[in-house]
C-alpha cells in the first residue's frame, strides 16, 4: 500500500487499489499491453502500514532521542539516538509532512497534511495531547522562542497560519508564496523564513507570462509581530524546499530547483532540464539579494535537493537530493570565498560546484529530511523510499550505519489478479519467464528475452531494490512501492538529471509551463498537469496522443526525455501502477458529504445548463457538462475550444479532467490563463470554450465556486 | 421622539455654548478662543508635493501604518518611511497608477489598495493584484476598501464585493441580491458587527454580520436637493463616504453629512453647522461624537459641539483656521500653515497628528499643544 492509500485507510475511506499494467496473452500467443486489470482492495482501518516512509528527523535537545516522522505509517517513531532502539511509535494524523520541537523540547508539533490538523505530542509522556485544526495541507511548523505562537505553513492555501501555541486557536494567516511548505526560525528567534514549492503566478501583463522564467520568494516574517516584512525574490526558481540558518544567524540556505523550462525538454542532453541549487542569503553573503549557487556538476546532478543541515561550527552544509539519492557536502568557507570572489550568476556554471562541494555521499532511496547531532559528528538522513535512516560520520563522510525501519509485511504478496507482475518473485525464484513480461510483440522485438538479459534484468532489480533495504531483505517490495521508487529516482535519465518527481512534486504537479517538443524554441508550450486520479482519463498529453499511461510514462518519457536508460517492461508496469494508483487529495472546497453552498449550487446549474440566458439552446458540444462530463470531469474526447495560439501546432486538445482544478493554476493547455476566471474573461471571446459570455460577473463567480468543488 | 431628541440636542448645545467663556484678544493680536474651543486641535501643517518626493500632487487617499505613511496618488502609490518616499507603480505590479483607496490589515500588516484598475495587496514589499478579469472582483474601479477580520470588503463602480481571505471566495453584492438601487459604490466601512456601504445615488446600505441581511437607509426627501425633513434620515442619496465607529455611522454626501447612532439621525449642513461646505468627499469618525470631514472648502473637525476648519484661503491662499462654537459664533484663528489644498479627499489619524490627502498635495498636520496663553488666574 502506498502512502496515500494509507491516508485513506486511516481516515476510514475506502481505498481502491488498482493493479496497473498486466500482461495478458491473447489466444494466438501474441500479446498486447492490456489496459489494466482493476483489482480492488478495501483495507480495514486496522491494517498495518506496509512502508513507514521516513520523511523528517529531529533530535531532542539533549540528543538522547531521535524523532522520525514516518509519513507512510502516520506515526512518529521515537528511537534511542545511541542504540537506535525503538522507544515508542506514536500515531498521528494522516500523512504527516513536517514537525518541530518547541524550543524547550517539551512538545513536538506534527503537521498532518491530509487531514489538515496539527498533532501536539508531549515529549515526556510521548502521547498526543492535542490535535488542532489548521489550514489546507499543513506542511511544516515552528514555534517562536517565547512559546507564544506557532507558525504553520499551509501548502494548498499558500499561507502561514499563526496559532496560539497554548490553545491552538488560529489568530491569522499570512500570505506566503504559492505552495508554502517549509519554515525555519532564525537562531535569535526574530525572523521566520518560509519557502514554497510552486512558483508564484505572474500577473497577466503582456499575455506572454507563460513564456517567462518562474519566480519564487523566501517570505520573511517578523516573529514578534507576526507580520510579513520582506519577500526575497528568487528569479528563475520554481520549487524551494527546506531552508536553514547557521547557528550565528549570519548564513541562510535554501534548497531549490532552477528549471530550464523554456528550452525544449527533449534536448536534455543539450542543456539540461534543471539546475539544482542552493540559495544563500544573510550577512555572510554580503549582497543585497540572495545568491544562487549550483550543486550539480556535469555528470552528477543533485536532482531534487530537499533537506538542509548546517554544521554547528558553520564549516559544512549538508543537502539531501531525493532523486540523486545522495547527500552533498559543501565546504562553507570555500563557498563564501567563491561567491565573494566571483560575480553572479553562478547558476548555469556547472564547474562552480567543484570549488565548494567536498563530496557526495550515496545514501538510500529518496533521501529527504536530515539532522545533525549537537556536536556535528553524526548526520542522520531519512531515506523515505527504502524505510531506513542513514547515519553518516561527518568526520569521514561515510555512512557508518543504517537504521532499518522495517514495515510489517514480511511475506511476498502477489496481486489478487493472477496476471499481475511481481518483480520480487521474478527476482527471487525466476518463475516468471521473460515472455510473460515481454509478451508485447513490439517490446519483444526490441528486447529479445535472452537468458543473459533475464539475468541482467534480475540483477538490475536486485541492485535497484534489495540491497537498498539493508537488513530488511525479507520484506517484500510490492509493485506499487517499486513504482513509487522508480517515480522518484533520477537514475534513468541522461546524467541522472531528472525523474518523474522533478516535475510532479510529491506526485502532484509543478505549476510550470514547459517547452517539451523539439519543434523549435517557443513552440508548443504546455502547462504541466496534475497527476491525481489520472486513471481512466486516457488518452494522455494535452493533445491526447498518448493512448495510455505506459505510453506516456514509458515510450514517451524514457526515450524522449530520459535520453538514457530505458525502463524494462516490469519497471514500466510498476511505474504505471503507481501513477494510476495516485488518488485525488480531499477537496477542501466541499468537504466529503457536505451540501453545496448556494453559490456552488447555482454554479452547478450553470455548468449543467442546456439553455442560455436568452432562452436559446446551447449546442451539446458547447455545454460545460458535455466535455467535462463524468466523475472526473472529462469525456476523454478531443476538441477545439478556440484556445490555439500562433505557436501551437494544433488547437485540437483533450478535455482535461477537473480533479482539484482549483489548485492547479495557471490554466489552459499552455498556462496562458493565470486564473480560472481568465479562461472565460480573456480566452473565450467567441464562446467556443462553452457558452459563457451571457453570464454576469456574479454568475461566472458562482460557476467557478462550483468548479472549485471538483 | 425625533423632535424631542433634536430639541434636547439643541438645548445641550446651547447650554454648552452659554457655559463657554468668550473669546478674547491677546496682546499680540492673536485671537485666543475660550478654553472650550481652545481644546480644538491646532496643527502645524507640513505639505508634500512632487517637489519633495510625491509621484503626483493629486492625492486621493492616505493611510497611516505605524511609522510609515502610504499615499495613493494619481500616478502611483507612495510610501513615506524614514523621511524618504518610495513609489510603487504598475511595473511593480500595482493594478493601476491611480490609487483611490487604502486599507491596512492590522493583523497581517498587509496594505490593500483600491485603484482605477483593480485591487492590489502590498505584502512584504510585493504586490499582487486582483482585477475583474483575473479574479472574482466585481469591477476594476475600486473606490474604497475596508478590512474586517478575514474579509476584504470592497466598493466598486459596479457593486460591492467581499473577498474571504480564508476561503479565497468572492461574494458579489449588487441590485440582484441587496436593496442597492444603484450599483456605484463609493465607500465601505466594515466592522465585525456591521458593514456600511455608501452608494452614489442609493443612500447607505447596512449589512448585519450576524444575520447576513441587508438594509438600506435613504434620504426621506427622496432624490431632491431639498431638505424638508432634516434629522429624520440620511441627508442625501449621493453618499460619498461612510465611517462606522463606536456603533455610530458617519455618512458624507455632496449635500451635507449625517450622524446615525442606530436610532436617531442628526444631519449637518453648512447653513447650520461648522461645515465649510456641504460638498463632502470624505468623513472619518474619531468616535461616536467626533469626526473629521474633507470638503471642497477645506478640512473640518467636529468635537460633538464645536467645529474647526483648516484650509488655505479660497481668496488668497493664506492659511486659515476658524472655530465655530455651539452658539454659532465663528472665530478666526491666526495660523501659519494650512493643508496643501482646500479640496480634501482623504484623512487618517497618526496619534494626535493628522494626515490629509488633497487635490494638490499631501499634508501632515502636526498637533501643536499648549499654544494658547493660559487663562488668567482669577484675582
Amino acid at each position: 500500500m502506498n502512502v496515500r492509500s494509507q491516508i485513506l485507510v486511516s481516515t476510514g475511506a475506502v481505498v481502491v487499489l488498482l493493479s496497473a499494467l498486466v500482461v495478458s496473452l491473447t489466444q494466438h500467443g501474441s500479446a498486447v499491453w492490456a489496459p489494466t486489470v482493476y483489482a480492488q482492495e478495501t483495507p480495514s482501518a486496522s491494517q498495518p502500514a506496509d512502508y513507514v516512509s521516513p520523511l523528517e528527523l529531529q533530535l531532542s535537545p539533549d540528543g538522547a532521542r531521535l524523532y522520525i516522522l514516518c509519513q507512510g505509517s502516520n506515526e512518529i517513531r521515537v528511537l534511542n539516538a545511541s542504540t537506535f532502539a525503538v522507544i515508542k511509535n506514536i500515531p498521528v494524523g494522516a500523512v504527516p509532512r513536517g514537525f518541530a520541537l518547541s524550543p524547550d523540547g517539551a512538545r513536538l508539533f506534527v503537521t498532518n497534511s491530509w487531514d489538515d490538523t496539527l498533532s501536539v505530542i508531549d515529549t515526556h509522556s510521548l502521547e498526543v495531547v492535542a490535535t488542532w485544526p489548521v489550514g489546507a495541507e499543513p506542511s511544516s511548523v515552528v514555534e517562536d522562542k517565547a512559546g507564544k505562537r506557532l507558525f504553520v505553513a499551509n501548502r494548498l492555501t499558500s499561507n502561514i497560519a499563526v496559532l496560539d501555541a497554548q490553545t491552538g486557536v488560529e489568530e491569522k494567516r499570512l500570505a506566503g508564496g504559492r505552495g508554502t511548505s517549509y519554515l525555519a526560525l532564525s537562531p535569535d528567534g526574530s525572523r521566520i523564513y518560509a519557502t514554497h514549492v510552486y512558483p508564484n503566478i505572474l500577473p497577466r501583463k503582456t499575455g506572454l507570462e507563460n513564456r517567462l522564467p518562474p519566480e519564487s520568494e523566501i517570505t520573511v516574517i517578523d516573529a514578534a509581530r507576526a507580520v510579513v516584512v520582506d519577500r526575497m525574490p528568487l528569479h528563475g526558481i520554481a520549487g524551494v524546499f527546506h531552508v536553514a540558518l547557521s547557528t550565528d544567524g549570519r548564513l541562510g540556505v535554501a534548497a531549490e530547483y532552477h528549471p530550464k523550462n523554456l528550452l525544449p525538454l527533449a534536448h536534455l542532453e543539450h542543456g539540461g532540464a534543471f539546475t539544482f541549487s542552493l540559495e544563500l542569503f544573510g550577512a555572510d553573503v554580503g549582497k543585497t539579494a540572495p545568491v544562487e549557487v549550483p550543486l550539480d556538476e556535469l555528470e552528477r546532478y543533485a536532482s531534487q535537493p530537499f533537506g538542509i543541515a548546517i554544521a554547528p561550527d558553520k564549516s559544512r552544509i549538508y543537502v539531501t537530493s531525493g532523486g540523486a539519492e545522495i547527500v552533498t557536502v559543501v565546504d562553507v568557507p570555500r563557498l563564501l570565498s567563491y561567491i565573494h570572489l566571483h560575480n553572479d550568476p553562478f547558476a548555469q556554471d556547472l564547474s562552480a560546484s567543484a570549488n565548494y562541494v567536498v563530496t557526495r555521499i550515496p545514501v538510500g532511496l529518496n533521501p529527504r529530511g536530515l539532522t545533525l547531532s549537537h556536536d556535528g559528528h553524526k548526520l542522520f538522513v531519512a531515506n523515505r523510499l527504502d524505510d531506513t535512516v542513514s547515519v553518516i560520520d561527518t568526520r569521514t563522510n561515510r555512512v557508518a550505519s543504517t537504521i532499518t525501519l522495517a514495515g510489517p509485511i514480511t511475506t511476498p504478496s502477489r496481486h489478487p489478479n493472477e496476471n499481475t507482475v511481481d518483480i520480487a518473485s521474478l527476482a527471487v525464484d525466476g518463475k516468471i519467464t521473460c515472455s510473460k513480461c515481454h509478451s508485447d510483440g513490439r517490446t519483444q522485438a526490441q528486447h529479445a528475452p535472452t537468458q543473459t538479459k533475464l539475468a541482467n534484468l534480475i540483477d538490475m532489480h536486485r541492485k535497484l531494490l534489495v540491497p537498498r533495504l539493508g537488513s530488511s531483505e525479507s520484506k517484500s517490495i510490492l509493485p506499487l512501492r517499486r513504482g513509487e521508487q522508480i517515480f522518484y529516482t533520477s537514475r534513468f535519465s541522461f546524467q541522472s538529471q531528472i525523474g518523474c518527481a522533478n516535475c510532479h512534486i510529491d506526485s502532484t504537479f509543478d505549476g510550470i509551463q514547459w517547452n517539451l517538443e523539439p519543434d523549435g524554441f517557443g513552440r508548443s508550450i504546455v502547462d504541466n498537469k496534475l497527476l491525481e486520479d489520472v486513471k481512466e482519463t486516457e488518452p494522455y498529453k494535452w493533445t491526447g496522443t498518448n493512448p495510455d499511461i505506459p505510453t506516456e510514462c514509458g515510450i514517451r518519457t524514457e526515450k524522449y526525455f530520459w535520453r538514457s536508460e530505458n525502463y524494462n517492461g516490469l519497471m514500466l508496469a510498476d511505474l504505471a501502477f503507481y501513477v494510476r494508483s495516485l488518488p485525488p487529495r480531499p477537496n477542501r472546497f466541499r468537504p466529503l458529504g457536505a451540501d453545496f453552498t448556494p453559490a456552488q449550487e447555482h454554479g452547478k446549474a450553470l455548468f449543467e445548463r442546456a439553455v442560455d440566458k436568452f432562452k436559446k439552446p446551447i449546442p451539446e458540444s458547447n455545454r460545460c457538462a458535455y466535455c467535462h462530463s463524468g466523475p472526473k470531469g472529462t469525456n476523454q474526447k478531443i476538441s477545439d475550444v478556440g484556445t490555439r495560439k500562433a505557436t501551437d501546432n494544433t488547437g485540437l486538445l483533450k478535455a482535461p479532467p477537473l480533479t482539484n482544478i482549483a489548485l492547479t493554476a495557471p490554466y489552459l493547455h499552455d498556462g496562458s490563463a493565470r486564473s480560472l476566471e481568465e479562461i472565460w474573461t480573456v480566452f473565450n471571446p467567441e464562446d467556443k470554450h462553452g457558452r459563457t459570455n451571457d453570464l454576469t460577473k456574479d454568475e461566472l463567480n458562482d460557476l467557478i465556486e462550483y468548479l472549485r468543488t471538483r | 421622539m425625533k423632535t424631542f431628541c433634536t430639541t434636547m440636542f439643541v438645548l445641550f448645545a446651547a447650554m454648552a455654548a452659554f457655559a463657554a467663556p468668550p473669546a478674547s484678544s491677546t496682546k499680540q493680536g492673536l485671537v485666543a478662543p475660550a478654553l472650550t474651543t481652545a481644546s480644538l486641535p491646532h496643527f502645524r501643517f507640513e505639505n508634500f508635493t512632487t517637489a519633495n518626493g510625491l509621484p503626483n500632487d493629486h492625492v486621493y487617499t492616505v493611510l497611516v501604518d505605524g511609522d510609515r505613511i502610504w499615499a495613493g496618488t494619481d500616478n502611483g502609490l507612495a510610501l513615506y518611511e524614514n523621511h524618504v518616499w518610495k513609489v510603487y507603480s504598475t511595473t511593480d505590479g500595482l493594478a493601476h497608477r491611480a490609487v483611490l483607496s487604502l486599507a491596512l490589515d492590522k493583523r497581517t500588516g498587509d496594505v490593500w489598495a483600491g485603484t482605477m484598475g483593480g485591487l492590489s495587496r502590498i505584502s512584504g514589499g510585493h504586490i499582487d493584484s486582483f482585477t475583474q478579469l483575473n479574479s472574482g472582483l466585481s469591477n476594476d474601479v475600486v473606490y474604497s476598501v475596508s478590512i474586517e477580520g478575514e474579509n476584504v470588503w470592497i466598493a466598486t463602480a459596479a457593486g460591492a464585493c467581499r473577498l474571504n481571505l480564508h476561503t479565497n471566495q468572492w461574494s458579489l453584492y449588487n441590485e440582484r441580491n441587496t436593496p442597492m438601487g444603484e450599483i456605484w459604490s463609493y465607500s465601505v466601512s466594515a466592522t465585525p458587527t456591521k458593514v456600511y456601504y455608501g452608494i452614489w445615488g442609493s443612500g447607505v446600505l447596512e449589512y448585519d454580520q450576524k444575520t447576513g441581511k441587508w438594509d438600506r437607509y435613504d434620504d426621506p426627501d427622496g432624490e431632491t436637493e431639498m431638505v424638508l425633513f432634516k434629522d429624520q434620515g440620511l441627508i442625501h442619496e449621493i453618499v460619498t463616504s461612510v465611517s462606522y465607529v463606536d456603533n455610530v455611522l458617519w455618512a458624507a454626501t455632496y449635500f451635507g453629512d449625517s450622524h446615525y447612532d442606530g436610532r436617531y439621525w442628526h444631519n449637518f449642513l453648512k447653513k447650520d453647522s461648522g461645515l465649510p461646505s456641504n460638498f463632502t468627499n470624505v468623513v472619518k469618525g474619531v468616535d461616536g461624537k467626533r469626526a473629521w470631514f474633507g470638503t471642497d472648502h477645506g478640512l473640518a473637525y467636529y468635537d460633538g459641539v464645536n467645529w474647526a476648519v483648516y484650509c488655505p484661503s479660497l481668496k488668497d491662499g493664506r492659511p486659515e483656521m476658524t472655530v465655530r462654537d455651539a452658539t454659532g459664533t465663528v472665530t478666526p484663528v491666526e495660523v501659519a500653515t494650512a493643508p496643501a489644498h482646500n479640496y480634501i479627499l482623504g484623512i487618517d489619524f497618526d496619534g494626535d497628528d493628522i494626515w490629509v490627502a488633497t487635490a494638490k498635495g499631501l499634508s501632515h498636520g502636526i498637533r501643536e499643544k499648549n499654544q494658547w496663553p493660559k487663562e488668567p488666574k482669577k484675582q
